[in-house]
C-alpha cells in the first residue's frame, strides 16, 4: 500500500518543527524558508495549514519540465527532482497549480517536496500528530486534490 | 557552532550598520541571549545613564538553542537599562522573530543613539539597512507589521514592533513581535521609542550561518527533551489545555492571588476569568472565548492563547478589527487586567489584552496600575474631575476606557502610562504602589507565597515572576514541595531557581520547559549543540555569574540593599481570607539569609570573595 | 496504426510518449528538424551562461529512450501534407500515416530591414544558433540586439556571462511588452541597465551595412551603432508554410477543434502551431508556452489513439529570468473592462505584485521578484475560483495571495 501525507490543519500549532526537520533532512540546518512544507497562518481565524505537495497524478511539474529533471519514485510515488538535472528554468513552479514546487535561488534549482525516500521527516517531527504518513486510502488526500480533479482532463476518457 | 558569531551595530545617529564579530570569550563565559547582551550593555554604557537618552543602548539578542530544533527553542531577549525601574532590564519572547534573526545570521543586535526621524531596520540575512518610518509613526504593532510585509511583499517577514505605547513613552511599553509575542516588561518599548525606532523586520534564508556541534547527540537529547515535555502533566497536558491560565483557580484556591490593588489575596471572580471559563460556551453567541492554543518558534508545549472575542461584547461592538482571533489572555495578563483591579468580565479583559498587543504595552504593569488608580479613586483621591470618568474597583468600563487611552497618552491615560509608582508618588500615596524597584508585580502574592515574596524583593528587573519561580516548589512541589508559609531552605531554593532562569533566559530556550525539565535535561542540549564544555556545573556558574553581573549593573545604577524591599502593605497587612489568613511577608527573616547564600555583604553587594570566585 | 508526429519538441515527444502508453501496438514516427536527439529550447540560455552541457538540454536524458519506447525518429522536415491521400512529404520522399499531429512548433519572425542577411546578423532560437553565439561572443564582442521580448530577455544572462558589450534596440516604449504591465517592465530595464546593458527604447533600425566585417546598425534617428552581431529577437511565427494547399483551415495557427482536431479528420495540433481556445477569454489563440505544448501533445495522443478527449483550454502564463530577476505573468494581467486591480511595489528591491480581478475571481496577474508559490496563481486564475472574502483581503494585500489560494482552493480555512 503506499503511503501518503496526511495533514489535519486543527492539530497544528504553528511550531514549525516540521519546517526544521525539512531543512535539516535537505539542508542541514534548520532554516525554515528552505522548507518543502510549509506552515501557513491565518491569524483571524486562528488557524495553522501546513501545505506542502500532495504528489498528484496529474504530475504537473514533471511533465511541464523540459529537461526531464522530475522524474517519479515508484516505490513512493513521489515527484522527485534531480537537482543536477534541473537547470533551474522555472516553468514547474507556474505550472503546477497548488504552489508547491519553488525555486531556490541558492542553488539555482527548484525544489519539492520528495517524502524522504518514504520516511518523511516533517511527520515524525510533528509533536501534535497534525502531519502523519498514513495508508493513501486514508488520507482523505481527495479534498486536497479536488481542483486537481475539477480541471483533469482525463475525466472524458474514464 | 550554535552561534552565528556576527553582531550587528546599528547607530541610529549616522545610520550606520556595521557587523563584529561575537565576542566569543564572553559568549563562553555568558553563554547568550540575556546573559551575553546583558555583558554587552553594561561593558558599553554607563550605569547612571538615563535611560531614555540616547546614551542608552537596546540589544536584541538571541540564544546558541534559537533557531534549532530543541523543543521552544526560539526565545529572544531585549536588553537595556530600564526607564521603569532604573535597573537592568531585560525582556524575553517567543514567537518567530528571534529565530528568522538566528536564520539572517545575527546574534545579536546593538542599537545606539538616536535616529534623527523614525525609521525601522530591514534586515535580510546579511543586509541591513534603516528605513524610513515616517508613515509608521503613530500606527499600531498590527498596522505596523502588514505595512512592513506589504511594502516588502513577504509575508515571511519577521516583525518586532512598538505601538503607540512605545512612542508616547509609556514606562511600561513593550516590543512585540509576531502580533503577540511580547518582550513585555520593564518598558523596553520606552526605549526603543525614545530611540525613534518602530520595529526590527527581519527575513532569514541562510542555511551557513550556524550550526549544532554534534547533530547525532543534539537529536538525541532534542528528542529525549521533548519526550519529558510530551509525558508531563504540566508541559504536556496542562499549559496546552489551559495555557498559564490553568494557574488562576489553583492560586486563588491557595489564598495568593493578590485582588484589588492587593487589598485581598482571594478574586470571587476568578472563576470567571480563569482557564476554565476560557473553553466555557459564552451565553451571549454560544462560542468560547478560547479558539485554540498556539505555539511559538519550535515549541512542543503549544501553551499560547488563541481567543476570539464576543462581537457583540460592548468594548468591540462597532469594532470588527476585533473580532476575529488574536493573542488570548495568559493567566498574569488575565489577573492583572482583572483581579487586581476587580473586574472579572473575560471579555473586557480579553479586548484590553488585545489592545495591549496591539499598541504594545505590558498588560501586568497596565492592570496593576489600573488597580493602584481604582484604591486611589476609592480613597477619594482621585475623582472623575481628575480621572475623566468614573474608576471604582470592579469598572468594567473604567478599566477598559483607560486601556484605550493609555498608549495614545491621551487624558488619564497618560498618568496610567507612567506605572504605579509614580502614580502613587504624584497623589501623595507612595505606599500604595504595589511595586518594586518601581515595577509591578505580577500575580502572586507575597504574603501566601513567601519565596514570592522574596523573589519579588530580589529581582534585578523589579517585582517578576520570571527571575525566580518560586511558585514551583511553593505551589506544584517542582523540584520539591515548599510550605508555601515556610521560609527555611527558601533562600537557598531561590538562588538556585534565579541561576537555573539565568542559564535558560540565555540559551534561546522558554523558562516553561522548567516545568518538566531540570539542568540534567537542558545541558545535555546545549553539550551538543555548542563547542566546548558546558557541564551542569559550569552552566550554574554562568547563571549564577550573570545574576551577579546584573547586580553589579545596578548598584552602579544607584541602587542599594534597601531597594530589595517590599510594599509595606506586603509586610504589614494580613492576608484577611483563605489559607494564608493572617500571613504577612517575612521578608526580614529571608533577606539575611539569601544575602548570605549569594555570598553577598549585610548591604547586599557582592564580597569580593564572590566576585573573585565568579570571573568572567 | 500508423501516428506520424512532425515535430520534436516538447509537445511532439510528450505525445509520442502518451501514444506509446495509450496504443501499444501503435507504429509511432516523429520527425525531427534539427540534427541531434530532440532538446528543450527552454534549456539554450543555461548553455549558453555554461551552466549545462548540450546534452543538459536534451528532453530526454537516456539515449536509448526513443528506441526503448520504439518511437522512430526520422530526422527531416515537412515539405507538405497529402490530406487526401493521407501522406508527408519529407522530400525525396513521403511518409503515410493514419493519424498526423502537426507539432512543428515556432520559428523567429524575420525583420523586413535592408542587410538582415548579412554575416553576423544571428537569431537565438535553436541549439545551432547557440553553437554560433557560444563561438563568437568573447569579452568585449559588442552585440547589437533588436527585441526585448521573452527570448530577448531570457538570452541576455547568457550573453552578459561572456562578457559582452550588449545594446538593446526597442520598438515600443517598454521591455516584455507582451507580458508584462509597463511598472514591471520598467522594473527590469532599471535591473538590466544597472546590470550595465544600454536599452534604447522607441528604437528600430531602418537597415545594416557592413564596413571591414563590422556591421553597422543605422537607427531611424540617424545614429549608427557598430556591432560584432546583430542578433535579432523580434518575437516568433508558427511554422505553418508547409501546410499551404493542403486544405488545413489556417488562421494564426492551425484552427482545432476541443479534441485538438483539425478540420481535416486524422489531423491534429499541438503547441505553438494549435490554435485552440483559451480557458479565460473563450477565444482561440495561439499559446506558445511549455506548459501548453505538453498538454496539448497529451491530449492530442489521446485522441489520436481513439480515446475521446477534451482540452479544456489554457490560458498563457510565462516565467521569465531576466539577468537573475524572476518575473511572471498570468492570464489577463492587463486587466478586464468592469474589474479591478491591486498591486504592491517596493522599487528599491525590485519586487512588484499586481493582480487583476474579475468580481471576486482572479483573472490575471504580474510579478517581479517574487517567486514563492506562484503556480498558486494558475490554480486561482485557471479554477476560475471565488475568493469570497478574501478579495477584499487581497485588495488591500496581495501579499496573501497563497492564504487566499489555500482558503480558496482547499478550503482550508
Amino acid at each position: 500500500m503506499q503511503k501518503s501525507l496526511h495533514i489535519d490543519p486543527n492539530k497544528c500549532t504553528g511550531c514549525l518543527q516540521c519546517e526544521m526537520a525539512c531543512s535539516w533532512e535537505n539542508y542541514r540546518s534548520f532554516t525554515t524558508a528552505k522548507s518543502r512544507i510549509k506552515v501557513f497562518s491565518f491569524h483571524e481565524a486562528g488557524r495553522f495549514v501546513p501545505y506542502t505537495c500532495t504528489q498528484c497524478d496529474e504530475a504537473w511539474c514533471m511533465i511541464a519540465c523540459p529537461v526531464d529533471a522530475i522524474r517519479l519514485d515508484p516505490a513512493t510515488g513521489a515527484k522527485i527532482v534531480l537537482e543536477p538535472t534541473c537547470v533551474g528554468c522555472k516553468v514547474c513552479t507556474i505550472a503546477c497549480p497548488f504552489g508547491t514546487i519553488n525555486y531556490v535561488a541558492q542553488t539555482g534549482k527548484v525544489q519539492k517536496c520528495d517524502l524522504c525516500d518514504g520516511a518523511p521527516a516533517c511527520a515524525k517531527a510533528c509533536p501534535t500528530a497534525a502531519i502523519t504518513y498514513v495508508d493513501s486510502d486514508w488520507t482523505g488526500l481527495d479534498k486536497m486534490r479536488q481542483w486537481a480533479g475539477k480541471t483533469d482532463t482525463n475525466q472524458a476518457t474514464a | 557552532m550554535a552561534w552565528t558569531k556576527n553582531v550587528l551595530r546599528v547607530n541610529l545617529e549616522t545610520g550606520s550598520c556595521t557587523t563584529e564579530p561575537l565576542n566569543m570569550t564572553w559568549a563562553h563565559d555568558y553563554l547568550g541571549q540575556r546573559g551575553l547582551a546583558t555583558k554587552y550593555l553594561v561593558s558599553e554604557i554607563d550605569p547612571k545613564v538615563e535611560p531614555l537618552s540616547p546614551k542608552n543602548k537596546l540589544i536584541f539578542v538571541t540564544g546558541p538553542l534559537t533557531g534549532t530544533m530543541a523543543a521552544t527553542g526560539g526565545r529572544y531577549s531585549v536588553v537595556t537599562k530600564g526607564p521603569l525601574t532604573g535597573a537592568i532590564a531585560c525582556s524575553n519572547s517567543g514567537g518567530y522573530f528571534g529565530a528568522e534573526l538566528k536564520f539572517a545570521g545575527w546574534d545579536m543586535v546593538i542599537f545606539e543613539g538616536t535616529s534623527p526621524k523614525p525609521v525601522y531596520l530591514l534586515i535580510t540575512d546579511g543586509k541591513a539597512e534603516l528605513v524610513d518610518a515616517s508613515h509608521l509613526w503613530g500606527r499600531t504593532v498590527w498596522e505596523t507589521e502588514e505595512a512592513i510585509k506589504k511594502q516588502h511583499q513577504d509575508p515571511q517577514i519577521r516583525v518586532a514592533a512598538i505601538g503607540r505605547a512605545g512612542e508616547n513613552g509609556v514606562l511600561y511599553a513593550a516590543i512585540v513581535n509576531d502580533l503577540h509575542r511580547a518582550a513585555g516588561r520593564s518598558g523596553v518599548g520606552a526605549v526603543m521609542g525614545s530611540k525613534n525606532l518602530k520595529a526590527v523586520a527581519v527575513r532569514g534564508t541562510r542555511t551557513d550561518a550556524y550550526q549544532v556541534a554534534d547533530p547525532d547527540a543534539f537529536f538525541t537529547a532534542v528528542d529525549a527533551g521533548k519526550k519529558v515535555l510530551a509525558g508531563n502533566g504540566v508541559t504536556g497536558q496542562g499549559l496546552p489545555t489551559y495555557g498559564t491560565q490553568v494557574l488562576m483557580n489553583v492560586i486563588n484556591e491557595l489564598g495568593a492571588l493578590p485582588t484589588r490593588n492587593h487589598r485581598d489575596v482571594q478574586f470571587e471572580g476568578a472563576m470567571a476569568i480563569g482557564g476554565e471559563a476560557m473553553h466555557e460556551k459564552r451565553p451571549t453567541d454560544g462560542k468560547a472565548n478560547l479558539v485554540t492554543n498556539g505555539a511559538c518558534f519550535g515549541c512542543t508545549i503549544a501553551c499560547g492563547r488563541i481567543s476570539r472575542m464576543d462581537p457583540g461584547h460592548f468594548s468591540v461592538k462597532d469594532k470588527p478589527q476585533y473580532h476575529g482571533a488574536s493573542g488570548g489572555v495568559e493567566y498574569e495578563a488575565a489577573w492583572a487586567l482583572g483581579a487586581a483591579n476587580g473586574v472579572s468580565d473575560l471579555e473586557a479583559l480579553t479586548y484590553a489584552n488585545f489592545l495591549c498587543n496591539e499598541d504594545g504595552f505590558d498588560p501586568i504593569s497596565f492592570g496593576a496600575t489600573v488597580g493602584a488608580a481604582m484604591e486611589l479613586y476609592d480613597l477619594g483621591i482621585l475623582t472623575k474631575e481628575i480621572v475623566g470618568f468614573e474608576i471604582p474597583f470592579g469598572s468594567t468600563e473604567g478599566m477598559v476606557k483607560l486601556a484605550e487611552l493609555t498608549a495614545k497618552g491621551e487624558g488619564f491615560g497618560r498618568e496610567i502610562g507612567q506605572g504605579s509608582k509614580r502614580l502613587c508618588a504624584k497623589y501623595g500615596k507612595p505606599e500604595l504602589s504595589m511595586t518594586v524597584k518601581g515595577q509591578e508585580f505580577p500575580a502572586y502574592d507575597g504574603r501566601g507565597l513567601q519565596g514570592m515574596g522574596l523573589a519579588y524583593a530580589t529581582s534585578n528587573r523589579g517585582a517578576c515572576h520570571l527571575r525566580g519561580y518560586m511558585v514551583s516548589p511553593e505551589v506544584l512541589g517542582i523540584p520539591v514541595k515548599m510550605e508555601p508559609q515556610a521560609t527555611e531552605g527558601k533562600p537557598a531554593m531561590l538562588k538556585a531557581f534565579q541561576d537555573l532562569t539565568a542559564v535558560v533566559d540565555s540559551s534561546g530556550l522558554c523558562l516553561f520547559t522548567t516545568f518538566a525539565w531540570g539542568l540534567q535535561d537542558i545541558q545535555p542540549q546545549l553539550q551538543a549543540a555548542c563547542e566546548g564544555d558546558w557541564s551542569e556545573e559550569r552552566l550554574l556558574l554562568i547563571g549564577e555569574r550573570i545574576w551577579n553581573m546584573e547586580r553589579e549593573f545596578n548598584l552602579a545604577a544607584g541602587l542599594t540593599g534597601k531597594d530589595d524591599n517590599l510594599p509595606p502593605r506586603l509586610l504589614k497587612e494580613a492576608a484577611q481570607t483563605g489559607p494564608q489568613k493572617g500571613a504577612v511577608s517575612k521578608l526580614d527573616v529571608m533577606l539575611p539569609e539569601y544575602y548570605r547564600v549569594r555570598g553577598w555583604t549585610s548591604e547586599g553587594v557582592p564580597t569580593d570573595e564572590t566576585r573573585v570566585r565568579l570571573g568572567g | 496504426m500508423r501516428h506520424l508526429i512532425i515535430g520534436s519538441g516538447p509537445a511532439g515527444v510528450v505525445a509520442a510518449e502518451t501514444l506509446r502508453k495509450a496504443d501499444p501496438a501503435a507504429e509511432i514516427t516523429m520527425l525531427c528538424g534539427e540534427a541531434g536527439p530532440p532538446y528543450s529550447r527552454m534549456a539554450i540560455p543555461y548553455l549558453l551562461r555554461g551552466d549545462i552541457p548540450e546534452a543538459g538540454t536534451h528532453l530526454r536524458k537516456d539515449a536509448d529512450h526513443y528506441a526503448r519506447l520504439r518511437i522512430q525518429l526520422v530526422q527531416a522536415s515537412a515539405k507538405a501534407v497529402d490530406a487526401v491521400a493521407r501522406k508527408v512529404d519529407i522530400g525525396g520522399r513521403s511518409l503515410p500515416y493514419d493519424r498526423l499531429l502537426i507539432a512543428t512548433g515556432s520559428r523567429p519572425s524575420r525583420e523586413q530591414i535592408p542587410g538582415i542577411d548579412l554575416p553576423g546578423v544571428q537569431a537565438c532560437w535553436t541549439i545551432a544558433d547557440a553553437r554560433a553565439l557560444l563561438a563568437q561572443a568573447r569579452p568585449g564582442t559588442r552585440i547589437v540586439q533588436m527585441g526585448a521580448g521573452f527570448v530577448g530577455c531570457i538570452i541576455m544572462e547568457g550573453l552578459l556571462s561572456r562578457g559582452v558589450d550588449l545594446t538593446i534596440l526597442v520598438r515600443s516604449g517598454y521591455m516584455v511588452r507582451r507580458m508584462m504591465d509597463a511598472t514591471a517592465s520598467g522594473l527590469l530595464r532599471s535591473w538590466c541597465e544597472a546590470k550595465g546593458v544600454k536599452i534604447l527604447t522607441h528604437t528600430q533600425p531602418t537597415g545594416l551595412t557592413s564596413e571591414g566585417g563590422v556591421l553597422q546598425v543605422a537607427l531611424a534617428n540617424g545614429r549608427v551603432l557598430p556591432a560584432d552581431i546583430y542578433l535579432s529577437a523580434v518575437g516568433v511565427d508558427p511554422n505553418l508554410d508547409f501546410l499551404e494547399g493542403s486544405g488545413i483551415a489556417l488562421g494564426q495557427g492551425i484552427l482545432v477543434d476541443a479534441n485538438l482536431q483539425s478540420n481535416v479528420p486524422g489531423i491534429y495540433a499541438a503547441g505553438d502551431v494549435a490554435e485552440a481556445t483559451d480557458c479565460l477569454t473563450g477565444k482561440r489563440q495561439l499559446n506558445a508556452i511549455q506548459p501548453n505544448a505538453v498538454e496539448q501533445g497529451r491530449i492530442a495522443a489521446l485522441n489520436m489513439a481513439g480515446r475521446p478527449t477534451r482540452f479544456k483550454g489554457s490560458f498563457v502564463f510565462n516565467v521569465l529570468t531576466t539577468l537573475g530577476l524572476v518575473s511572471s505573468s498570468f492570464g489577463e494581467w492587463q486587466g478586464v473592462p468592469g474589474g479591478e486591480s491591486t498591486e504592491v511595489l517596493d522599487p528599491a528591491h525590485y519586487r512588484y505584485l499586481n493582480l487583476q480581478f474579475e468580481g471576486d475571481r482572479l483573472v490575471g496577474a504580474n510579478t517581479v521578484g517574487f517567486t514563492d508559490h506562484v503556480g498558486a496563481l494558475r490554480g486561482l486564475i485557471e479554477g476560475r475560483m471565488r475568493l469570497g472574502v478574501w478579495k477584499q483581503r487581497l485588495m488591500a494585500d496581495p501579499t496573501q495571495v497563497m492564504q487566499a489560494y489555500l482558503a480558496a482552493a482547499h478550503s482550508l480555512v
